[in-house]
C-alpha cells in the first residue's frame, strides 16, 4: 500500500503535469492554425460568385466578387482637407430642387477674383472644392450651373458611368452612342445613366485588365501621337499596362471642349498637351467658351487638366502612373491589391510616397507642400495681374473705347486668362510638374503685360521699344 | 519530487512529452521548418510577405551570384545562425502576430549587415570609398542591385 502522503504528492505531479502539457499543446495548436491560415491567404486570390459581363453597370454587383476593392470604392464618400486640396464636409439643408445635404464649400466665396476671372459664365455662379469620385454624378445634377446654362449631354460623359449607355445608343457601336449622347440636352442624358464611374468604366469584365472606355480619350490620343508622329495609335491595343493605369484616369482628367454644335466632347491635344500647344491649337480654331461679361474678350475656361501636367513632371518621366499614387497598393492578407479608395497621396504617405523615396513622412510632406505654397504665390501674382488687366480693359471699355482697339488687349486677356486657369484648374496645385506649372504662369504674367502695353499704346502712351523675347507670339 | 516518480507518473510524462513532440514535430515539418537551415532562397519566400522581395531578386542583377544569405547575414558562422534565429524569431513574431509596417522596412541592424555583405565580394573595388565616412552606403545608390525594383519602386506585382 503507497504511503497517502505519497499518493497526494502523485496526483498533484500528475495535475501539474497535464497542465503544463495542455497549455503547450494549445500554444503549438495555435500556432499551427495561424501557420495554416497564412498559406490559405496566399493561395486565395478572389472567388467568382457572380457572372459579369458589359451590361453590369452596378458596382455593387462586381463588389461580390472584388469586396477588397469595392470596399475602397466606397469610401470615396470621404471628405478630407489636405493643405491646397480636398474640401470639408458642408451641411446644407435639402431642398426639392437639390436634396444633397452635404456639399463642398464654394470657391468663388473663398477667392472673389474667380468670379471677376469667370464673369458671364456659368463657373461665376458656383464652383466649389474637389471632392471624391462618389459624389460626381449628384454634383453636376445639383449645381447652380445647371439652371444658368443649358448644359448638353456631353458633360455626363465624365461624371456617369456611360460606358453601358453609349454601347446601347449605338447599338453596339460605342462612337455611335458617344454621338448621340453627346447632343442630347443633359437632362435626357442624366436620365440614361444611374451610377457615378463604376468599375465598367476601367475594367474588362472577363480578364479585369485596364480598358479605355471613353471616345474622346481614344480620339484625343490618336491626334496628340499623330502630331508626334505615329499614325493610327490605338489606346487599348498599343498602350502597356502601365501607361492603362494612367490612362484610365485621363479619360475624364483633362482639358477638353465642345466642338461644333453636335457638342462632340473633343481632346485639343492636337498640337501636344502642354499649355501653350493646348493654347495654340484653340487660337487656330477660334473656339472660344464664353464673351466675357466686362472686357468682352472671347475667353477659354480651362478644366482641371491633371493628365497633361502630370506628363510634363518627374513622375510621368520615371514611369510613375496616377494609380501608383492615388491608388497605391495595400497588402490584404497575403494579395496586394490597388486601393479604389481614389484620394491625395498625402493621405496615404507611407504607401503613396515611401515606397520609393525613404524619407520620414513630415520630411515628404513638407517637400510637397513647398512645392504648392510656391507654385501657390505665383498663381497670385499672375491672377492679381489678370483682374487688373480686366479691370483696365473693362474702363476703356466703358470710355468708348472701340471693338477694333480693344481687339488686342482682349486677346492678351484671352491668352492670360487660359494659362492661368490652366494652373488653377489643375488639382495639384502644381505638384505634378512643379517648373512646368510656373513656365505657364510666367507665360501668363507676359501675357497680361502685352495686353497692359496695347492698352497703354492706346491710350496713346508711347510704349517702350523693347525686343520682343523669342517666347511670345 | 526528490525522490523516484512511481511507473504511473512516468507513463503521464511520457505520454505528455510525447504529445507536444508529436505536434510541435508536424508543426515544425508543415511550417517547413527545416528549410530555414539551408542556403535556399525560396525558404525565406515560405511566408507570403516576403514574396515580392524574392520575385524582385529573381529579377535582379545578383540571382546567379548571391542569395539571401550572402547578403542578409554576416559572414561568420556563428553570427550568420544567430542573425538567422533572431531575425527569424522576430519575423515569425511580427507575421504571427500581423504586427509590421506596410510597406515593410529593414531594421538599421539589418542594414549594417547588408552594407558589410557588400564588402564580402566588392571591398577591392570600393576601398577608396570606405571608410572615409561613416555615411558611405552603397544601397542608398545601389538599391536594386539585390531587389529588383520595377518603375513603381515596388516589386512587381505578384497580383494579376
Amino acid at each position: 500500500m503507497p504511503h497517502p502522503s505519497t499518493r497526494s504528492g502523485s496526483a498533484r505531479f500528475f495535475v501539474l503535469v497535464a497542465a503544463i502539457a495542455a497549455v503547450g499543446a494549445v500554444g503549438i495548436t495555435a500556432l499551427l492554425m495561424n501557420i495554416f491560415q497564412r498559406k490559405q491567404e496566399a493561395r486565395l486570390t478572389s472567388v467568382r460568385v457572380v457572372d459579369i459581363d458589359d451590361h453590369t453597370v452596378d458596382p455593387k454587383v462586381w463588389g461580390r466578387n472584388f469586396p477588397i476593392e469595392y470596399d475602397g470604392y466606397l469610401k470615396t464618400v470621404d471628405q478630407v482637407r489636405t493643405h491646397y486640396g480636398g474640401s470639408e464636409a458642408v451641411p446644407r439643408t435639402p431642398t426639392k430642387a437639390d436634396p444633397r445635404s452635404v456639399v463642398a464649400q464654394s470657391r468663388i466665396e473663398e477667392d472673389p477674383r474667380l468670379k471677376k476671372m469667370w464673369a458671364g459664365y456659368a463657373f461665376a455662379v458656383d464652383f466649389r472644392e474637389d471632392r471624391g469620385h462618389a459624389y460626381m454624378l449628384a454634383d453636376q445634377t445639383f449645381t447652380e450651373r445647371q439652371n444658368v446654362v443649358k448644359q448638353p449631354g456631353a458633360c455626363i460623359n465624365c461624371h456617369a458611368s456611360t460606358y453601358a449607355v453609349m454601347n446601347d445608343l449605338g447599338k453596339g457601336d460605342l462612337t455611335k452612342g458617344f454621338d448621340a449622347l453627346n447632343a442630347m440636352p443633359f437632362a435626357e442624358a442624366r436620365k440614361l445613366v444611374e451610377h457615378p464611374v463604376a468599375c465598367i468604366d476601367c475594367h474588362e469584365p472577363e480578364s479585369m485588365s485596364l480598358r479605355v472606355t471613353r471616345p474622346a480619350f481614344m480620339e484625343g490620343m490618336r491626334a496628340w501621337k499623330a502630331s508626334q508622329g505615329v499614325k493610327g495609335y490605338d489606346v487599348n491595343r498599343d498602350a502597356t499596362r502601365q501607361e492603362m493605369r494612367a490612362f484610365v484616369c485621363g479619360q475624364c482628367h483633362v482639358e477638353y471642349y465642345f466642338k461644333g454644335p453636335e457638342k462632340r466632347l473633343t481632346f485639343p491635344w492636337a498640337n501636344g498637351v502642354k499649355a501653350d500647344e493646348i493654347l495654340a491649337y484653340y487660337e487656330e480654331s477660334g473656339f472660344k467658351d464664353w464673351t466675357h461679361a466686362e472686357s468682352g474678350a472671347p475667353v477659354l475656361k480651362a478644366q482641371h487638366p491633371e493628365f497633361e501636367l502630370w506628363n510634363q513632371g518627374v513622375h510621368a518621366r520615371s514611369g510613375v502612373a496616377c494609380a501608383d499614387c492615388h491608388m497605391p497598393y495595400q497588402r490584404v492578407g497575403a494579395q496586394k491589391v490597388s486601393d479604389h479608395h481614389v484620394r491625395s497621396p498625402l493621405l496615404a504617405v507611407d504607401r503613396a510616397c515611401q515606397v520609393c523615396h525613404k524619407w520620414p513622412e513630415d520630411e515628404l510632406r513638407a517637400r510637397v507642400d513647398s512645392i504648392q505654397s510656391r507654385t501657390h504665390q505665383v498663381r497670385d501674382v499672375a491672377m492679381d495681374a489678370l483682374v487688373d488687366l480686366i479691370g483696365e480693359i473693362k474702363t476703356a471699355r466703358e470710355a468708348g473705347a472701340t471693338d477694333d482697339s480693344l481687339a488686342e488687349p482682349r486677346r492678351r486677356q484671352r491668352r492670360a486668362q487660359f494659362l492661368l486657369d490652366f494652373v488653377e484648374a489643375e488639382n495639384s496645385t502644381g505638384f505634378h510638374a512643379p517648373q512646368e506649372s510656373v513656365r505657364v504662369l510666367a507665360l501668363s504674367i507676359d501675357e497680361t503685360r502685352r495686353g497692359e502695353r496695347a492698352l497703354a499704346a492706346n491710350r496713346g502712351e508711347r510704349a517702350e521699344s523693347r525686343p520682343t523675347p523669342r517666347a511670345a507670339r | 519530487m526528490g525522490r523516484r516518480l512511481t511507473s504511473g507518473a512516468a507513463l503521464v510524462v511520457a505520454l505528455a512529452s510525447g504529445s507536444i513532440a508529436g505536434l510541435g514535430g508536424y508543426t515544425f515539418v508543415y511550417a517547413r521548418g527545416g528549410s530555414y537551415f539551408t542556403n535556399d532562397p525560396r525558404a525565406c519566400a515560405n511566408c507570403h510577405v516576403m514574396r515580392e522581395h524574392y520575385e524582385g531578386w529573381l529579377k535582379s542583377s545578383h540571382r546567379s551570384v548571391a542569395t539571401c544569405n550572402d547578403c542578409h547575414t554576416p559572414a561568420s558562422f556563428v553570427g550568420k545562425y544567430w542573425t538567422k534565429a533572431s531575425d527569424g524569431f522576430l519575423h515569425s513574431l511580427a507575421f504571427t502576430t500581423d504586427r509590421f509596417p506596410d510597406p515593410i522596412q529593414i531594421r538599421p541592424v539589418n542594414r549594417a549587415i547588408t552594407e558589410q555583405a557588400c564588402l564580402k565580394c566588392h571591398a577591392d573595388l570600393v576601398a577608396g570609398i570606405v571608410g572615409h565616412d561613416d555615411a558611405t552606403s552603397c544601397v542608398r545608390c545601389h538599391p536594386s542591385v539585390g531587389h529588383l525594383q520595377s518603375a513603381l519602386g515596388t516589386p512587381t506585382a505578384s497580383r494579376r
